[in-house]
């Protein structure tokens, strides 16, 4: 549709005439800022921790759960140096041999969501599941921070979960 | 020429004053658009309905997603 419209602009006279192909969806995905009567409705990006330790791949785990103690969690976040999420480190794979390497302990390619996620659809879905937190991504995969599902529920007690609530009606 | 963009042109044509056109219906529109994005439907645009926007400065349209 955005391609139409452009070359429509284009034969209308226009002579600098943009396309933004991933549109609107790739805009909200990224966690950016919106207008509009939905755009005030409880999102994962909302209730996203970013300060979740990191580590690469290489790294020692004696030496990630060192800096993750000290940081008070209990989870660490595997990713690139472009900051793409590669892994999950926590309980048994934050505990074991001070030697073995990141790769070898950690849970490989954790589930994650967009930070537009409306908490209206994902909390159930966790609440169902029995899941604590979710990574939270950008479309190409670059870590946001994780949610907990404890402060996605408190937020849709105090936040209206849809528009329509917004409207009373 | 027509230029296909990503999010980080995007956001650096927003700076140079770009106008942003949201090409989905009204009610789409309303509901959600980017900040500052005008609406002029796909099947409206026209020479009336685009009269006001400036040709000096660069204009982008957008939709969902890669449709």
């Amino acid at each position: 549709m955005s391609a139409r419209a452009a070359w429509r602009l284009e034969t209308l006279g226009f002579t600098r005439v943009y396309r933004y192909r991933p549109g609107k969806a790739n805009w909200l995905a990224n966690g950016l800022p919106s207008e509009g009567t939905q755009a005030n409705v409880p999102r994962a990006g909302q209730v996203t921790r970013a300060d979740v330790p990191t580590c690469r791949l290489g790294e020692r785990i004696g030496d990630v759960r060192q800096r993750v103690t000290a940081t008070g969690w209990d989870m660490c976040l595997v990713v690139t140096d472009d900051n793409v999420v590669l892994g999950r480190l926590r309980g048994k794979a934050l505990q074991a041999e001070p030697t073995a390497r990141v790769d070898d302990v950690m849970e490989e390619g954790p589930t994650t969501i967009r930070p537009d996620t409306l908490l209206a659809d994902i909390v159930p879905s966790m609440q169902q599941r029995h899941v604590e937190s979710i990574v939270v991504t950008t479309p190409d995969g670059r870590l946001i921070g994780v949610m907990f599902r404890q402060a996605a529920e408190a937020r849709l007690t105090t936040s209206p979960a849809t528009p329509e609530d917004t409207n009373g009606s | 020429m027509l230029t296909t963009i990503q999010l980080d042109k995007l956001q650096e044509l927003i700076k140079q004053a770009a106008i942003l056109v949201d090409v989905l219906p009204a009610d789409e529109y309303t509901r959600e658009h980017l900040p500052g994005a005008i609406n002029i439907p796909l099947k409206t645009l026209n020479h009336a309905t685009t009269a006001m926007l400036p040709s000096d400065r660069p204009i982008i349209a957008y939709c969902h997603d890669f449709q």
